[in-house]
Parts: C-alpha cells; structure tokens; sequence
C-alpha cells in the first residue's frame, strides 16, 4: 500500500541519506517542496540521477551541500544561463560528475523497467562521453558483422522524488503526457510523490485519466503539496515563476547570496503559499 | 521594418535549409533553430512537423522525453540542431567544458542529446551566433559528439551545414571539412579568415556569395506569429529580439 504522508517535510524524511536518486527535468513537475524540505532536514551523500537533465532542483542541492555525484546530460537553468552551483561544484571537484547523453539514461532505465542487466544504444562512438565511462563497453552486435555498439549496464536509482497534479486515495498518480515520470516510477525501488491535490475517486476507473496514470503499485509514499512545484511549474496549472528563478540565479552567483537565499527561502519552509 | 538582426539573418538561412522536410525536432536552448523550424513551417503551408522540446502547449510527443531519441532512430526526424561551445574544423562539438574535463576552467550544462542524435538525424544544422577563434577552434577540448566516424560506425546522420553571426558553411562529408557557402552582410573573406580557429574550404573563393538577407514578408512573419509561437519556450530571447524599441 501507498503511505498517505501529511506534508512534503514528511516525504523528504522517509527518502534515506546516501541513496541513488532519479529526479525529472524542468519540464515534468518538480517536487519542489521536497526538494527544499530536504535542504532542510540537511540530506547527505545524495547521487542524483538527472532524467535526462535537470535544473533548479539539482542547483539547490549541490549548493546547499546534500550532494556527492551526479549523473545527467545536463544541468541548466535554461535562459538563465549556467547553474552557478553545479558549475563551481565540478570546477572545485566537490562533486563527482558522470556526463551522459539523454537517451543513454532513457535506456537504462528501461533496462532496469525490463529487469535486464544492460540495454545497446547506437550513436556515442567516438564520443568523450564514452571515453571517460568506465562501466560501459563498446561490444559487437552480436547479430551483426563488424557492428560495434555501446552497451549501457541497467540504472537502478534507489528511488524517484517528483509531483504530479493530482492522486487519488489508492496511491495512484495522474501524469498525463508527461511518461518519463511513468519510466522513474518503473524503474526506481522507491517512488516519493508531492501532488497538488488529492482526491477520492479511482484515477484508474475512468477511461481518461488511465491512461496518463502511474498506478499505485509503484507508489510508495506520497503527500499534498500545494503550488509544491514553485518556483517551477505544473502544465495547465500555474506557469514558472521567471522571477524568482531570476533572482535565485543571481544570488546563487556566490556562495553567500546563495546562502542568504537558502536562509531566505528554503530553512524556514515556504512563504509563497 | 527595422534594420535586419543577425539573428535574422541566421533563423532565414536555417529555415531554407529546411525546405522540402517533412519532420524537424528542435532540443533545448535553440531559439534560433526554433524560429527557424517554425518559420519554415509557415512557408511550407502547414506541411512541415515541427516538434519542440520543452513545449507545453500542444506536445507532438506523447511518450515522454524518450520518444524524440526513438523516433530519431527510427529514422523518422529529418533534421535537427546543435551547438557548442567550441566547434572544430572536423565538426566536433563540445558542450562540456573548457580545459582538463576534471578540473574544467569553464564548465557548461552537458551534453544533452547530441552524442545520439548527431549519429541518427541525416540533416544536422549547427549553430553558433559568436564566430571568434575562441568558438570555433582547431580542435575542441572535449568531444560531446564526434562530426565525423570511422566507416563501420552506424551513421546515417551527422553534420549538413553551420551557420554563425558572420557566415554560413556547408560540411564536406567527402573532405571531412567546412566549406564557406556565404557571407552575411558587411563581412568579408578576411574577415571570416582571420575569426575562425579551424582550416576551411573555399570553393568559391573572392565570388562567394552574400547570404540572402530576409524580406519584409519573411521579417513580418518572424517578428509577428513566428515571435508569439517560441514565445512561449524562450521568453527572454523573444524579449530582446521583438519587444525592443
């Protein structure tokens, strides 16, 4: 069964330190709430898994120190420019970085969906991506005649944090369009979910949402967040908060504006509701 | 109509470049290639499939982020766009970083899609609007995706065109080199000498023609529908290029 928690503090409580952790780019919703409620409970040794790349969220906690390694095609904050703590993190070598490809992190994580060990995935050769990853190898097709394809070992991440719009009481989560998130659930040993609402008829029974619907067997804990995305977005709901994403990307610029914006925003819990 | 933007310039060069396709996909941080695909769109009457990463308003892929890699290997996505960085004279890109990769005098997002896509899209479109020997470069200090492979490598795809603020070249797949097609206005065979870092072909030597600037009808479209349309993914680009006065 789903745990019904009663806040995101809660959901961020029951996601262990040290664990392998899948999180969605900016345009699936973003825990946000979590996020910040895991700065706040001063989460540690996190490796987060960018599906396929990631923003704010990964910014936030490589600055405020809950993180070792990362593995993603990117960290961006889009038209804001460079996530300035993930760039200092990697020019000071406070973090580990494994740079991927997008696909590369689809794959194996459809991989793990399948219960393989390793997924194929054209493309790469030549690549310094390939060069500096170790636990790849570039085998042959073993249909083919002088084939070479790079084979990438499953990713298993101990668990996925992201939310959604809505949940039904049964655990289950309406995504609608947006399957990687389906794919994390999948794929993860764990799945924490933050959702805008909960309500009290089986997402599963009607025939439009069920389809656009993780269900609950995947699901193991979720909690209401209200506007638990913000300062990012929910499709259909409320749009980005541009400026405060700008304001967070100059403060972030330094050390100290960015500690003044986690004493600010993030350690106290949210002021924008 | 104002005087013409080199962005402009850019997004019409790239939109010919599309003519005649039927499906186009757009990655991340391309409001160029976006207006461009957009734009073609426009021209082709409707004809033309433009998918959009990061677009929520009316999403061309239902099955999530993987669906563009997948379509891509299928062979169904006729071309798509890349930047870098640093660019070099053989079309590899780097989106990574400056330096020794573990300790990086600059650091950039990553490599996104390209070390797949610029293997299986036939028709890639680089672009870069800074031309400078700091961009494009002889040889660039870490290959996101390589431009070119050995023979027995899958490849249907790979490098079609680059197109920067000052010129666009055509990719010599034969040769293994940029060719310079064109020059935008104001700039000369000097000039583009003298700001780019790699060796390149010019076969067309001091008859090299200019770059056909877009008219009034293409600006209006670019500025007016097309403008509105990447609004919505890139709404300070479309800020800085529409709302000046």
């Amino acid at each position: 069964m789903t745990d019904i928690l009663k806040s995101a503090d809660e959901i961020a409580a029951s996601i262990p330190d040290g664990i392998l952790l899948a999180l969605p780019p900016e345009y699936a919703p973003c825990a946000m709430e979590a996020v910040r409620a895991l700065v706040r409970r001063n989460a540690k040794d996190l490796r987060l898994l960018g599906v396929p790349q990631f923003g704010f969220q990964a910014d936030l906690l490589i600055g405020a120190g809950c993180v070792t390694e990362v593995e993603t095609a990117a960290v961006t904050l889009g038209e804001l420019g460079l996530a300035p703590r993930f760039t200092d993190a990697v020019k000071l070598q406070k973090i580990a970085m494994r740079d991927t490809t997008c696909p590369a992190i689809h794959a194996a994580l459809q991989a793990s969906e399948k219960g393989l060990p390793f997924m194929p995935l054209r493309g790469l050769i030549g690549s310094d991506i390939v060069a500096r990853r170790d636990d790849w190898q570039i085998a042959d097709n073993p249909f083919g005649d002088n084939d070479p394809i790079v084979y990438l070992p499953a990713i298993r991440p101990d668990a996925t944090l992201f939310h959604a719009a809505k949940a039904d009481i049964y655990g289950n989560i309406w995504i609608g369009v947006r399957r990687e998130l389906m794919v994390m659930a999948h794929a993860s040993a764990a799945a924490y979910v933050t959702v805008e609402e909960i309500v009290e008829t089986d997402l599963l029974a009607d025939p439009q949402t069920a389809p656009g619907t993780i269900p609950g067997l995947y699901i193991t804990a979720l909690a209401k967040a209200r506007k638990g995305a913000w300062p990012l977005g929910v499709p259909d709901l409320y749009e980005r908060d541009q400026e405060h994403l700008k304001h967070y990307a100059e403060k972030a610029r330094s050390v100290e504006g960015f500690d003044a914006y986690i004493e600010q925003w993030v350690r106290h819990g949210s002021q924008h509701a | 109509m104002s005087g013409v933007r080199t962005e402009e310039i850019m997004i019409a060069a790239i939109a010919r470049m599309l003519s005649g396709l039927s499906h186009v996909a757009v990655g991340s941080a391309s409001p160029i290639p976006g207006s461009a695909a957009l734009l073609a769109r426009k021209l082709s009457g409707g004809s033309l499939r433009v998918s959009l990463l990061g677009r929520i308003s009316n999403p061309t892929f239902t099955d999530g982020a993987r669906e563009l890699f997948d379509c891509a290997a299928q062979g169904r996505i006729d071309a798509f766009f890349l930047g870098g960085a640093q660019i070099d004279g053989q079309a590899n890109i780097n989106l990574v970083s400056i330096g020794d990769p573990d300790r990086p005098k600059a650091r950039f997002p990553g490599s996104f899609g390209s070390a797949y896509l610029y293997f299986l899209v036939p028709r890639v479109i680089l672009f870069r609007q800074e031309h400078s020997p700091r961009s494009l470069v002889p040889k660039v200090d870490y290959i996101s995706a390589p431009g070119v492979s050995e023979p027995n490598v899958y490849r249907p795809g790979g490098p079609y065109a680059l197109v920067t603020g000052r010129c666009v070249f055509d990719f010599d797949k034969k040769n293994r080199r940029f060719a310079l097609k064109s020059l935008h206005p104001d700039e000369t065979l000097e000039d583009i000498e003298r700001e780019t870092g790699f060796e390149f072909d010019c076969p067309q030597g001091k008859a090299t023609p200019g770059t056909e600037v877009p008219d009034t009808e293409w600006l209006e479209l670019i500025r007016g529908p097309i403008g509105d349309e990447i609004r919505e993914i890139y709404p300070d680009f479309a800020a800085k290029m529409f709302d000046a006065t």
